[in-house]
């Protein structure tokens, strides 16, 4: 449980920030975020999670307490240098839109005199990194979608390769779609690079579903909780904090466990390819969704997965209402979402809930169908997950949301879901 | 008497090349040094709110001066010299210009000042690199009109002799002879058209960015 990470690589001690006009954003805070996690700071606006992020490359100087990066008292760096060495990530890209999207890369890695050449080169290097082709290198940022400009955004922070990064509500400004897609980028980065990343948004989603820890702040800048997303769902410190984590908390713990770590069993599928002649299809013997033992609807056989001559699921066929003639592909199939064991516990619940035979379709890597799970095992797995999780989570009594900090490391979430 | 005695053209290319040279190293000179005196003060303006009205208030109030009354009060500073027009001149160019180069700096997007000085530049690589390249294009409207403007006020100092074209004006004037003063207006005009040509492009060479407007591909 113990970290092997345990150096603090950023410290809050005892920090607050008043302002002249008499407000706080940051309030005696305290905080150590640990070399190599990703720490979200989630808030509603006003809590001071932007003012606590900005401390940190000092765009924002503390009125009292002190900020260390890598045990080093952040006041005694020059700005300037210090900033060179923690990447930064904020709200709308802030590329600049005189340069192009190579030369915005290269900022960091020209102002530490690497040279124009190098410069370029590495930032051709890190825009492949975040999945932009080379065309784009030339372009200028008003040229490129919204998702592309934080992906360069992301691409400039990691330029020079620093230790730290900071992103401050990075995705706020893009749709829902591409927001997902920049969050898995981000977590696939951050399984590469292990960079410290503090990360700053008021989706609650978007902390479950990147941090290794998160941070609950309440206005006034007030830490409420520090802790795994894991525990944090399960022993919120306080109505605060449940309630900031809403309604529900149980299904987005299920989200952080996948099928595959959760160890879902399932049971062979007889499906139906989709060549077959209608004429050969019985109405019996179809799916069982859970080895036999479930009865009622859903498993009596009506529903069957039809499979495409390669094997892979591609919607439920109602055994009650095939054509008249044809082959099995003629039929009216629902639709059906493969699940792979990289999907989490809460996609199949859901996918549960809309499939007409109540069960899933589970899937190997390569798409092929492995087999069903039913709803109530589904549910069984998840309620025993659940328990689990909250066990793993150590009571989080007074004061222990700030002490257990240590403990509480970036192997959490595997840890938790292992059990 | 009013019609244009087309014979003087051909007798006096040599004057009017040595005038419009003549017209060109004021107006230069005045829009220039304009230019090195604005920047500093808009830089300050925009930074230090403050001072900001003073600023622009002092140089509005310098352009209210009437421009022959400037001439008559820096004779007795600079004497009857090439510097009394270029001076008078390059305090007219100060309004428009400290006015366009702070709205230009205004114009600039917080994000991309932020991000620079988040990225490790100091403050005045941030001006330099960052600040003044975005502000440029409201920066060069300001100079285009000043470049204009002082080329058209180059004739008034001809009252001290150094009124380059406006030279041909008094000329005129005082032989009630108008083909000079035609050629005078229409060389003025054409300098003018040809400074603001010449400054068009030197925007477009130097804003790349602004060329590809169309989004994505």
């Amino acid at each position: 449980m113990q970290s092997g990470k345990g150096h603090r690589m950023i410290s809050f001690d005892a920090v607050s920030k008043h302002y002249p006009n008499g407000t706080t954003a940051v309030d005696d805070l305290t905080l150590e975020l640990p070399e190599g996690g990703l720490t979200v700071l989630v808030g509603s606006s006003g809590c001071g999670k932007t003012t606590t992020l900005r401390m940190i490359n000092r765009m924002v100087e503390p009125s009292s307490g002190t900020v260390r990066v890598a045990g080093r008292d952040v006041r005694d760096s020059d700005a300037a240098e210090l900033r060179r060495s923690i990447g930064y990530v904020i709200q709308q890209s802030g590329l600049f839109p005189h340069r192009t999207v190579l030369d915005n890369v290269a900022t960091v890695p020209l102002l530490l005199g690497w040279g124009r050449q190098k410069s370029r080169s590495r930032a051709a290097e890190l825009l492949e990194r975040v999945g932009l082709d080379a065309g784009s290198a030339k372009r200028y940022p008003h040229q490129l979608s919204g998702g592309q400009q934080q992906r360069v955004g992301v691409a400039r922070a990691l330029a020079a390769d620093p230790p730290v990064l900071l992103m401050d509500e990075p995705f706020g400004a893009v749709d829902p779609v591409v927001r997902t897609q920049l969050q898995d980028e981000l977590l696939r980065l951050q399984r590469d690079l292990r960079k410290t990343v503090v990360f700053v948004t008021h989706d609650i989603d978007e902390a479950v579903r990147l941090g290794d820890r998160i941070a609950v702040f309440r206005t006034g800048g007030r830490l409420v909780q520090c802790a795994p997303p894991a525990q944090l769902l399960t022993r919120p410190a306080d109505d605060f904090v449940a309630g900031f984590l809403g309604a529900e908390r149980g299904l987005k713990l299920l989200s952080l466990t996948t099928l595959g770590e959760a160890a879902v069993p399932h049971t062979p599928a007889s499906p139906v390819r989709t060549d077959e002649p209608v004429s050969g299809i019985r109405t019996d013997g179809g799916t069982r969704t859970d080895g036999g033992k479930e009865t009622g609807p859903g498993t009596d056989g009506r529903w069957r997965i039809a499979v495409a001559p390669d094997g892979r699921p591609v919607g439920w066929l109602d055994t009650e209402a095939l054509p008249t003639g044809g082959t099995a592909g003629d039929a009216d199939l629902l639709p059906l979402r493969p699940l792979h064991d990289e999907d989490s516990l809460l996609a199949a619940l859901d996918e549960s809930l809309t499939s007409p035979a109540r069960a899933v379709a589970r899937v190997h890597g390569d798409g092929v169908l492995a087999g069903v799970t039913g709803r109530a095992a589904l549910h069984e797995r998840a309620a025993l997950h659940h328990a689990a999780a909250a066990m793993e989570a150590e009571p989080a009594g007074d004061e222990s949301h700030l002490d257990r900090q240590d403990s509480a490391d970036t192997g959490a979430r595997t840890a938790e879901a292992g059990a | 008497m009013t019609a244009i005695d087309w014979a003087w053209f051909p007798d006096h290319i040599g004057d009017m090349t040595t005038l419009t040279l003549d017209h060109l190293s004021i107006a230069v000179p005045a829009v220039l040094s304009g230019l090195v005196i604005a920047l500093p003060l808009a830089v300050v303006a925009h930074r230090v709110r403050k001072l900001r009205g003073l600023i622009l208030g002092a140089s509005n109030v310098l352009f209210t001066v009437p421009s022959l009354a400037f001439f008559v009060l820096l004779l007795p500073v600079t004497g009857l010299t090439r510097g009394t027009a270029i001076t008078g001149l390059t305090i007219y160019t100060l309004v428009v210009l400290i006015r366009n180069t702070v709205d230009g700096l205004d114009s600039v997007p917080a994000h991309a000042r932020e991000a620079s000085l988040a990225m490790g530049s100091r403050p005045l690589r941030t001006l330099l690199t960052v600040e003044l390249p975005l502000a440029l294009p409201v920066i060069m409207a300001g100079v285009r009109v000043a470049t204009v403007m002082t080329i058209s006020l180059v004739s008034v100092a001809s009252y001290i002799g150094y009124g380059g074209l406006g030279q041909l004006f008094t000329d005129g004037f005082q032989r009630s002879y108008t083909t000079p003063v035609i050629a005078g207006v229409l060389l003025t005009l054409l300098l003018a058209l040809l400074a603001d040509a010449v400054l068009v492009a030197v925007q477009y060479l130097c804003t790349p960015w602004a060329r590809h407007r169309t989004k994505g591909a």
